[in-house]
């Protein structure tokens, strides 16, 4: 429970045990919750006030903590709510503890991904960025930037005043560098976005090459885990498994081949839409079969897409040698696995990561970049950071530098807060000695 | 009307309401110092010219009387771009005061009188008059307070308090304990001024002389050709010595030794300030300014402080030049109270008291220019509401007057409100050699300006157009004459041909180099060729300021109805709710600005503004 009203309801419902319950702050009470209507004992529970502002949500809360079974759980809340509560709305205490400046917005985000993490990757990249690592980050480079602003604006206001001002090129020197950890940041996105959203696969190939032997082998025991994601197309069942940590999420597809009718078109044009949003796309070939002309169809049609080429029915006599593959798909090497058997799997999953993650250690950095929106703002923050650049190069005066840097700050500041011009002049004064 | 106070917000308070048609009855405590400047013998500065051009564009006195007493002028940031480029003129202030004056006395329906003004006559929650100390009795409309430094006014120097309006006048005691009762919550600021000395006792060549522009570039838009003596200022700075003086003396500051409560401004410190707080820095800047033509005074800037006496002429007499100086004013530091002007609507009317308007220091402000630009506002306002016209308030995009009062209502201020262009956030836009093509169009349709001066301008921008578009389609061939000209001014050959506002995008191109490779003078007007250049040149900025206007502008109009109740708010900080509850933001973008607001509780607000007007729909 959340709110100036914790504790009133608390009182309501609580009668301590042996030890009076003074509800001193962060302090566990023995003792039962009671129905106040017939005065029977709910559950035996432990409570814990935790008083504003060393909370959660930076309000009074109060923990009742009673045992599991959904009868007693049921009978705890409604008498809670008969006392004058009522149900939080979904991420309300996030929300709350948002509003009252407990985290910044892009902590709030990292408890929601954090709640939807579903894998032990896109749990720690959650948790680091809860822990304030991104929200940090931003605010180096946000104080990086003022302290070039309040430079720019001194010169600006104070013309009189002697402010020893840098050179153009120092500024330029700075605001690059900045640019550079900004690109940095950057260029984790891709890894960060695969640990947050899981790594899409699609299996494809003409038919009865084995995508869905293949597909089955691959969740194997996982099997009793895996949950379909709902709201895919319709047309493909999406499961996922899990692969060092990381998600992977496995479409299956129909077999491609020349379209005889309208329906089977519309559905082989919907495998390539699928294909088209993959992350990487697994290319299955038949060995006991050979490289046929509709093989190569497909395979001109990945041209833009990470592929890994699988060899499958390794068990069966093979009439596709290495050197086959290698000519016909121009060097790439394929994989030789059995799904029938399970031989290979291993390695296939491996490989599919390796693809993705460009086989580095995936080190779980505190700053990795995960979300869109944050991606988004640093694009922007870094396009303006190029234009002041350029400003800074052409002999602008500091006041279009100033606005180029206002804009990047704005942009940067739609991840965690806002910048006012009142804190560029709090920057100007704390550093320079001006007056009339 | 009446207007309290003669003082730079209180003249442009009376005159805009007057020249719109309200009797106006204006109080001065000393009909003798109507309009000073009781500080610095300058008008503008950087920010404040672009105010000062503002007053003048919608209707206001202060950039033609600057003109006319002005001593010398002298252009701001010129080596930085057209935006913030500001005007400055050092001023002969009897002359100023004298004239102003002499404007504010013949103006019709302007009655101005001295008297002290003791108490504010409200009646349930409106204004009705106020009462002076002799007891008599006046009634109006509305009223609007120009304060300045008098409420509860108290001059420090060393271990004397004195109270005082200002040196030498009375301060206004009653009438702050009237706003007390009427329910204001106030605050306390300090302010200073530093010393003047006499002329002939100043060593001159120790100093570097500051000489004014070559070519005057007046305040007014309807400024006549004037020949200006161009008067200089000096320059020094402080002594081996002085440092040491404030050293051995600082238990004797009222600043230090806790006697003086009020806040500072920090871009204005005293020179203890400055020692204290920069213990490094050696040396701090001294400028010499004459207090005008008739008098041997000089105003030594760079010298307020609230010693003692007989420590300042020590101070003075430390500084390189001023050796044999004789001291005729000391400097002083001033507590005055002001009003939290959180408490006034956007229009700068009180919130609690129907009809009362405030203007000026009273708001926490400092500077003439500020006072000159809100006396404006509120005199305009004032007016408007006797006339039960609709309010005039201009936005953050459209004036600095706009960013000011913005700031005054929405957020307040802890320390004394001075304008910069870093306030500004599109400052791009609001550039002082546009302030005529932002404002008289507005002026006009208050009534503070006539059809000749709108005319003018329309004529202006008809030709700014037709210009700008003349060179968008001109095209000029690559000869060597033209190369020649863009050579000379640091610029590379053209390729083929170019168009000429091509050419003139380039940063080293001026207009006149342009003219050049076209091989004609046009005629048109100086300032029609400059906003032609401005316009083209900064085209690529002008526009991506424009585009976030037009993003602000939809904030902006989103409006929240006065009686909005937001106790109701769930999600909305209780602290965040009180602010809300007091400010009473007229839109969603006003209460955007509020201090603690946050992106997430804003859009809490928007849901429930939607919902709150839905529910009335039905």
């Amino acid at each position: 429970m959340s709110g100036p009203k914790a504790e009133e309801v608390g009182r309501l419902l609580f009668r301590p045990g042996k030890r009076p319950c003074p509800f001193a702050t962060h302090h566990f009470y023995h003792g039962d919750i009671l129905s106040r209507e017939s005065g029977a004992v709910l559950d035996e529970a432990l409570v814990v006030l935790m008083r504003a502002p060393r909370s959660y949500t930076g309000e009074d809360t109060l923990e009742i903590h009673c045992h599991g079974s959904p009868a007693v759980l049921r009978a705890v809340l409604e008498e809670v709510l008969k006392a004058g509560a009522r149900l939080a709305e979904p991420g309300e205490f996030t929300r709350r503890a948002f509003l009252n400046g407990r985290m910044d917005l892009s902590q709030a985000e990292a408890v929601a991904d954090l709640v939807g993490a579903r894998a032990a990757k896109a749990r720690e990249v959650a948790l680091a960025q809860l822990k304030g690592g991104l929200a940090k980050k931003v605010k180096e480079i946000r104080a990086a930037l003022e302290e070039q602003l309040a430079m720019l604006e001194a010169a600006v206001d104070f013309p009189e005043e002697n402010i020893e001002t840098e050179p153009p090129s120092e500024t330029a020197g700075k605001i690059d560098a900045v640019a550079g950890e900004i690109a940095r940041l950057l260029a984790g996105y891709e890894e960060g976005r695969l640990y947050r959203e899981g790594v899409r696969v699609v299996i494809a190939g003409r038919p009865n090459v084995g995508k869905s032997s293949l597909l089955n082998r691959l969740l194997g025991e996982e099997r009793a885990i895996v949950t379909p994601i709902p709201g895919t197309t319709r047309d493909f069942i999406e499961e996922e498994i899990q692969v060092g940590g990381v998600a992977v999420r496995l479409a299956d597809t129909a077999g491609i081949r020349e379209a005889e009718d309208a329906i089977e078109e519309e559905g082989i044009s919907r495998v390539w839409e699928r294909v088209a949003r993959a992350d990487v796309v697994v290319f299955l070939l038949d060995g006991s079969a050979g490289i046929s002309a509709g093989d190569l169809r497909i395979l001109g049609g990945l041209k833009e897409k990470k592929v890994i080429v699988a060899v499958n029915k390794s068990d069966l006599p093979q009439r596709l040698g290495r050197a086959d593959v290698e000519r016909a798909l121009s060097g790439s090497r394929p994989l030789r696995i059995s799904a029938k058997f399970g031989s290979g799997i291993e390695e296939l999953k491996k490989l599919i990561l390796e693809t993705v993650l460009g086989g580095e250690e995936m080190e779980c950095r505190e700053e990795l970049l995960c979300n869109a929106r944050h991606k988004d703002a640093f694009e922007r923050a870094a396009e303006f950071l190029a234009q002041a650049g350029e400003s800074l190069a052409s002999g602008l005066s500091p006041e279009f530098v100033a606005q180029d840097i206002r804009d990047a700050l704005q942009s940067l500041g739609e991840i965690t807060g806002e910048t006012t011009s009142e804190d560029i002049l709090d920057r100007i004064f704390a550093s320079f000695c001006v007056g009339k | 009307m009446i207007v309290v106070g003669a003082g730079h917000a209180g003249c442009e308070a009376a005159l805009a309401a007057a020249r719109m048609g309200c009797r106006t009855l204006l109080f001065s405590i000393n009909l003798d110092t109507v309009a000073h400047m009781p500080c610095s013998p300058s008008i503008g500065g950087v920010g404040k010219g672009h105010l000062v051009k503002e007053v003048d564009a919608l209707g206001g006195e202060m950039g033609k009387a600057a003109d006319l007493t002005a001593l010398q002028y002298r252009t701001l940031n010129t080596r930085k771009g057209p935006a913030v480029r500001s005007t400055r003129t050092q001023n002969d202030k009897a002359r100023y005061r004298i004239l102003m004056k002499g404007v504010v006395e013949r103006q019709p329906l302007i009655d101005l009188k001295q008297t002290l003004v003791e108490e504010i006559l409200a009646e349930s929650g409106r204004v009705v008059g106020v009462r002076d100390h002799i007891g008599a009795e006046f009634f109006a409309e509305t009223v609007v307070l120009t304060t300045g430094t008098f409420l509860h006014g108290l001059i420090h120097i060393g271990r004397k308090h004195i109270p005082s309006g200002r040196a030498g006048e009375f301060p206004a005691d009653g009438l702050a304990d009237s706003l007390r009762n009427l329910g204001f919550r106030m605050g306390r600021m300090k302010t200073g001024t530093p010393a003047r000395v006499r002329r002939d006792t100043i060593d001159f060549s120790r100093f570097d002389e500051l000489r004014g522009d070559e070519e005057p570039n007046p305040f007014s838009l309807f400024a006549e050709k004037r020949e200006i003596a161009q008067i200089p200022c000096y320059i020094g700075r402080t002594g081996e010595r002085t440092r040491e003086i404030i050293r051995r003396n600082i238990h004797l500051s009222p600043l230090y030794n806790g006697t003086i409560q009020g806040v500072s401004a920090r871009y204005c410190p005293s020179l203890e300030d400055k020692m204290m707080k920069f213990p490094d820095r050696e040396h701090h800047q001294i400028i010499l300014e004459p207090e005008g033509l008739d008098t041997e005074e000089i105003y030594v800037s760079g010298t307020g402080n609230s010693l003692p006496y007989e420590v300042q002429i020590d101070l003075v007499r430390s500084v390189p030049g001023l050796e044999e100086a004789r001291v005729m004013r000391p400097a002083y530091a001033i507590e005055y109270d002001f009003v939290y002007p959180t408490q006034l609507k956007p229009t700068l009317e009180t919130k609690s008291v129907d009809g009362l308007f405030f203007a000026g220091q009273i708001n926490g402000t400092s500077g003439y220019e500020e006072a000159a630009a809100q006396g404006l506002w509120a005199g305009v306002n004032a007016a408007l509401k006797v006339q039960k016209r609709r309010p005039f308030i201009l936005d953050r995009s459209e004036a600095y007057m706009g960013v000011m009062v913005d700031d005054l209502v929405t957020r307040g201020t802890r320390e004394p409100y001075r304008m910069f262009t870093s306030r500004a956030e599109y400052r791009l836009l609001l550039r002082e050699d546009n302030a005529a093509f932002r404002l008289v169009e507005k002026g006009f349709e208050l009534g503070l300006q006539d059809r000749d001066a709108l005319e003018m301008v329309e004529e202006k921008e008809r030709r700014i157009e037709l210009e700008t578009r003349r060179l968008e389609q001109k095209r000029v061939r690559s000869t060597p004459e033209a190369n020649r000209i863009l050579e000379k001014a640091g610029s590379v050959p053209i390729d083929e041909s170019a168009t000429l506002s091509r050419i003139l995008k380039r940063p080293e191109v001026s207009y006149a180099d342009v003219e050049a490779i076209e091989g004609v003078t046009s005629d048109l007007p100086a300032d029609v060729k400059r906003q032609v250049e401005v316009r083209c040149k900064y085209d690529g900025y002008i526009r991506r300021q424009e585009a976030e206007v037009r993003k602000f502008k939809h904030l902006e109009r989103l409006e929240i109805p006065g009686d909005f109740d937001y106790r109701g708010i769930p999600g909305l900080s209780n602290e965040l709710k009180q602010k809300l509850d007091e400010i009473r933001p007229l839109s969603l973008g006003q209460a955007s600005r509020i201090e603690g607001m946050t992106p997430a509780a804003l859009s809490v607000l928007m849901v429930f503004l939607k919902r709150h007007r839905q529910g009335k729909a039905s």
